[in-house]
C-alpha cells in the first residue's frame, strides 16, 4: 500500500506532541509494509527560491538522531513544501508574526513554538488561512504529478486539511483526517469559527477520520456532527529508540513534582499550582517545577509569589533537548492536569523515565493507562491528595513507576500503524463501493 | 548668602547569574563575575575616575571654597577592592583634601529600614566601620538606600548618634514648603534634615543632554543664575544624585565635565552670593526652619516618591518576605561566606528588577534591568534563594 501524507517533520523536542506522533507514525508504518510519501510545510526563507523539493529521507532521519534502520527509511519519500504553517499556531499568532515581519523584516523565535522555524517570509500568505489555502494550491500541484504512485491519502491536522482535498480531487483517492486536536481543546468554548469550519469541511470530504482518543471521536461526532461509523479511534504510541533517561545527579534531597508543558489554558497550569500550594502546608520535603512557557507563564508567577510559595515552586522556562530527559530524570511524580487533552504523549514519556504520573481524566492517554493516578483537572484536592500520597508511600510510587514502566512499553507504534493501514484499507473500500 | 549642597551617591549592585533549576543543590555560585566586572571598569574608565580626577583640581583650585559629599555602597566599595582600586585610591586623595564628607547608609544598599528595624542598625553600624577603616572619617551624617525616609526611620537613625539626614524634597510631603531650608525629624527634633531640590538636582541629573528640553544646552552661567535667583529663595539648596550621572547617564560628549568644571568658579564670583558645603556643615550652618512630617516612606525614585518601585507588587513581597524570614538561621550560622550572600540578597536593586509599574518610569527602569522582564529577574531570584535557603539548613543540620 502507498500512501500520500501531509504530515509535520520536526524534531521531537522542539514543538509539542504532533511532530513526534507522525514521525512515530510514519516509522510504524514503513514496519507495516506502507510506502509513505510524507509531504511536510517546511520554511525556507527568501535564499531558496523553490517552492516545492524532494528530500532525502536519510537527511530527516539524521534530523531526527534515528539513523538505525535504514531499511525502512526506503519506504519513504519526504516532499517538502516551502511555508510558513506550523502545528499550534493561532490564526492570531500568525497574524501577529506577520505583523512583526513587516514592521522589522524579521521575525524573533524565542523559547514557543516557532523556535526552529528560523525564517518567515514575504512570500507567504497575508495571514494563516490564506496560506492554508496557497499550501493546499501547492499540494494539488504535487498530487497531479505523482498520479498513479499512491492509493490513498493522510492528512494531519486542520492546517493541512484543504491540501489533503485538494489531493483527493485531483487524484480520486480516497482521504482520511487525522485528528490529533479539536478547536474545542485549544480553545474551549471559544472557538475559532474558520478554523472549526475547515475541520469540519476536511472531515466531511473525508472517507474515514482517525481521532487520537474516544475524547476526541466523541467531540468529533457530537460537535462536528460527522457520522459514527465514519470516524476510528487510533490511540497514539511512544517510540523507544533514542534516548534513555540519564542518570542524573540530584542536587537538592526534597521530593520533586513536576509540570512540563505549554503553559497555557489547555494545559491546566493554574490546577497544578494550586494543588501544589495544598502539598505545601502539609509536606516541608516537596518542590514543584514548572517546566514550560507559554501565555500563561506570568499569570502562573504572580499567583505563585501571590500564593507565597515561590521558594519551594520553580520555573525552568522551555526546556529543550537533553534538559527534558534530566528533568524527568530528576521528578518523583509527573503530573498533566490538562483541562482538555485530546491525547497527551508526555505521561508517556515521564513513565519510560520511571516516574509515576497522574493524569487528568479528561485526557485521551488516561482511556489507555492501568497504572497512571487519574482525577478531573477542577478536582485541586483530589490532586494534592494523589500527589501527597506518591511522595509520602514509597510502596505505591514504586507500584506505580514498575509497573507504568511495563504497560508503557507495550504502547508500540507500530500496533497503532497496524490500525491506521486498517483504516485505510477500509477508506478505498468504500470508494470502491 | 546661600549655601550650596553637593552630595553624590555612589552604588554598583552585585548582578546575579543566570541561575537554573538545574543549578539548585549543586552549584552555590550565584553571581555574574563578568558582568560586575566589566561595568565596574567601564563606569570607573567613564566616570569614576575622570570625575574623582575633577573633583581634586576644583577643590585644590578653590582652596577649598569647594565641597562635596558622597556615599559609597558596601558592594561598591567591596567591588572597587576586586576590580578597580585605583578607584578607591582617588576617593582617598579626594579625603585627604580635607574638603569631602563621606555619608553612612546601609552596607548592602538594602531596604532593611522598611522591614526590620533590627538588622537596619547592624547594616548602618558595619557601613560606618567601613567609611571609617577605608577613609579614617566617622560619618556624623546619613543617608538611607535611595533617600528613603519616614519619621520612624528618622528616629531610629537619630537614635544610632547621627546628627543629620538626607531625604527627598517630596511635594506630597513639603505641599507648600521650600526645600532649600533646613528641617527637623518628626519625633527627635534634634535631627537634622537636609531635603533635595528635585528640579535643580534633576535639571542636571536627568536633563542635561536632553535636545528636547527647552533649557538646552545647560550651561554653568545660566544654571548658577538659577541657584543664585530671588525667585528660588532659600538657605540651602540641595543638590543629590547619583555620581554616575557624570560620564555614565549623562555622557562626556554631552558638556557634563565641562558644565562642572566651570561650575565652581562661576557660582563663586562674589555676585551671586553663593558658597559650597558639605552635607555635615550645611546642617550645622542653618537653624531648623520647621518639622517635617513623613508618616509613610517617601524615596527620590519615579514620579510618585514612594518605595513602590522595589515592594508592592506580588513578586517583590513574596521575595522580600521570604528573603528576610532567612535572617535568624543567617545568624545562627554565624559564618562570613554566607554573610556575604545574605548582604548581596539584600541589594534593593534586585527588587527593582521586579518593577511591574511601566509607566512613565518605565525608561528608567528598563535602562537599569539586566532581565527581559520582571517575571525573569523574580524567577533567577528566587532560584539563588531557593539554593541559599537549602544551603544554609544544611549548614544549620550540620553545626
Amino acid at each position: 500500500m502507498r500512501v500520500l501524507m501531509f504530515g509535520w517533520e520536526f524534531p521531537p523536542h522542539i514543538a509539542g506532541g504532533l511532530g513526534t506522533a507522525t514521525y512515530g507514525l510514519t516509522r510504524g508504518l514503513a514496519k507495516n509494509g506502507v510506502e509513505v510519501k510524507m509531504v511536510v510545510p517546511k520554511a525556507y526563507g527568501d535564499e531558496d527560491q523553490r517552492f516545492v523539493r524532494v528530500v532525502n529521507a536519510s537527511d530527516v532521519v539524521t534530523r531526527f538522531g534515528d539513523t538505525a534502520h535504514k531499511d525502512i527509511w526506503d519506504k519513504m519519500t519526504f516532499i517538502e513544501i516551502d511555508s510558513n504553517m506550523i502545528p499550534y499556531a493561532s490564526p492570531e499568532e500568525y497574524f501577529a508574526k506577520r505583523e512583526e515581519w513587516e514592521r522589522t523584516g524579521s521575525v524573533r523565535t524565542g523559547g514557543d513554538i516557532w523556535t526552529g522555524r528560523y525564517s518567515f517570509s514575504g512570500r507567504y500568505g497575508e495571514n494563516l488561512m490564506e496560506e492554508v489555502a496557497r499550501y493546499a494550491m501547492v499540494a494539488a500541484e504535487v498530487a497531479g504529478q505523482m498520479e498513479g504512485q499512491f492509493d490513498a491519502i493522510h492528512a494531519h491536522d486542520w492546517l493541512t486539511y484543504f491540501a489533503g482535498m485538494a489531493a483527493k480531487a485531483v487524484s480520486g483517492k480516497p482521504l482520511v483526517v487525522h485528528m490529533h486536536a479539536t478547536e474545542y481543546d485549544r480553545s474551549g468554548e471559544n472557538i475559532n469559527r474558520t478554523v472549526y469550519d475547515i475541520e469540519r469541511a476536511g472531515m466531511e470530504a473525508a472517507d474515514r477520520v482517525i481521532a487520537v482518543s474516544n475524547l476526541t471521536r466523541n467531540i468529533v461526532i457530537e460537535k462536528y456532527g460527522i457520522p459514527a461509523e465514519k470516524v476510528v479511534t487510533v490511540h497514539n504510541a511512544v517510540r523507544f529508540a533514542g534516548t534513555v533517561a540519564e542518570d542524573v545527579e540530584r542536587g537538592v534531597e526534597d521530593k520533586i513534582v513536576t509540570f512540563l508543558g505549554r503553559i497555557t489554558y489547555q494545559k491546566g497550569p493554574d490546577y497544578f499550582v494550586e494543588a501544589a500550594a495544598k502539598v505545601l502546608k502539609k509536606l516541608p520535603g516537596v518542590r514543584f517545577v514548572m517546566a514550560g512557557s507559554g501565555d500563561m507563564m506570568n499569570h502562573v508567577v504572580r499567583r505563585v509569589a501571590a500564593l507565597g510559595i515561590a521558594d519551594r515552586f520553580h520555573f525552568t522556562g522551555f526546556l529543550k533537548g537533553d534538559d527534558v530527559q534530566k528533568m524527568f530524570a530528576l521528578s518523583d511524580v509527573y503530573v498533566m492536569p490538562s483541562v482538555s487533552e485530546p491525547f497527551g504523549i508526555s505521561p508517556l514519556e515521564a513513565m519510560k523515565s520511571n516516574v509515576p504520573v497522574i493524569i487528568s481524566k479528561q485526557s485521551g492517554v488516561a482511556e489507555v493507562l492501568e497504572y497512571a493516578v487519574k482525577v478531573d483537572y477542577w478536582d485541586v484536592d483530589a490532586l494534592a491528595d494523589a500527589i501527597y500520597a506518591l511522595v509520602q508511600y514509597p510502596a505505591l510510587s514504586r507500584m506505580f513507576s514498575a509497573k507504568g514502566l511495563e504497560e508503557v512499553t507495550g504502547l508500540k507504534w507500530d500496533n497503532a500503524a497496524a490500525k491506521v493501514k486498517e483504516v485505510y484499507q477500509a477508506a478505498i473500500d468504500s470508494l470502491k463501493k | 548668602m546661600k549655601t550650596i549642597c553637593f552630595y553624590f551617591q555612589v552604588h554598583q549592585p552585585m548582578r546575579l547569574r543566570k541561575y537554573r533549576f538545574f543549578d539548585m543543590g549543586k552549584s552555590h555560585n550565584y553571581l555574574d563575575d563578568a558582568a560586575n566586572r566589566s561595568i565596574m571598569q567601564k563606569v570607573a574608565r567613564r566616570c569614576y575616575l575622570p570625575m574623582n580626577a575633577l573633583m581634586l583640581k576644583l577643590i585644590e583650585e578653590n582652596r577649598g571654597a569647594f565641597k562635596v559629599s558622597f556615599s559609597i555602597s558596601g558592594p561598591a566599595i567591596e567591588q572597587f577592592r576586586a576590580y578597580a582600586p585605583e578607584v578607591l585610591d582617588s576617593f582617598k586623595k579626594l579625603v585627604a583634601t580635607g574638603h569631602v564628607e563621606f555619608l553612612a547608609e546601609t552596607y548592602s544598599h538594602s531596604l532593611a529600614s522598611l522591614v526590620d528595624m533590627d538588622e537596619f542598625r547592624s547594616e548602618v553600624r558595619r557601613h560606618s566601620a567601613l567609611m571609617e577603616a577605608e577613609f579614617g572619617q566617622k560619618p556624623g551624617a546619613f543617608r538611607n538606600t535611595e533617600l528613603i525616609y519616614s519619621d520612624a526611620i528618622g528616629a531610629e537613625v537619630a537614635a544610632l548618634g547621627f546628627k543629620t539626614m538626607l531625604a527627598e524634597g517630596a511635594k506630597h510631603v513639603l505641599g507648600w514648603k521650600s526645600p532649600n531650608y533646613v528641617y527637623a525629624g518628626a519625633v527627635d527634633q534634634k535631627l537634622r534634615l537636609l531635603l533635595r531640590n528635585y528640579k535643580l538636582s534633576d535639571d542636571i541629573a536627568f536633563r542635561f543632554s536632553n535636545r528636547g528640553w527647552d533649557e538646552w544646552p545647560l550651561t554653568a552661567d545660566k544654571y548658577v543664575g538659577w541657584l543664585a535667583d530671588a525667585s528660588n529663595p532659600g538657605e540651602v539648596i540641595n543638590l543629590f544624585m547619583d555620581y554616575e550621572t557624570f560620564g555614565e547617564h549623562q555622557w562626556a560628549d554631552s558638556g557634563i565635565f565641562d558644565f562642572m568644571a566651570r561650575l565652581p568658579k562661576t557660582a563663586l564670583a562674589q555676585k551671586h552670593g553663593l558658597r559650597f558645603a558639605t552635607v555635615s556643615e550645611a546642617a550645622g550652618n542653618n537653624q531648623p526652619v520647621a518639622v517635617l512630617h513623613s508618616p509613610h516612606a517617601m524615596s527620590w525614585a519615579d514620579e510618585e516618591r514612594d518605595v513602590t518601585a522595589w515592594l508592592g507588587n506580588e513578586l517583590q513581597d513574596e521575595a522580600f518576605a521570604k528573603l528576610y524570614a532567612l535572617k535568624e538561621n543567617v545568624r545562627k550560622v554565624n559564618n562570613p561566606d554566607f554573610d556575604f550572600v545574605w548582604r548581596f540578597m539584600q541589594n534593593s536593586d534586585h527588587f527593582y528588577y521586579m518593577a511591574t509599574k511601566w509607566l512613565s518610569d518605565g525608561d528608567v527602569h528598563t535602562y537599569f534591568n539586566p532581565y527581559g522582564s520582571a517575571y525573569e529577574a523574580f524567577i533567577n531570584y528566587m532560584n539563588v534563594l531557593s539554593d541559599f535557603t537549602v544551603d544554609l539548613d544544611r549548614a544549620l543540620a550540620g553545626r
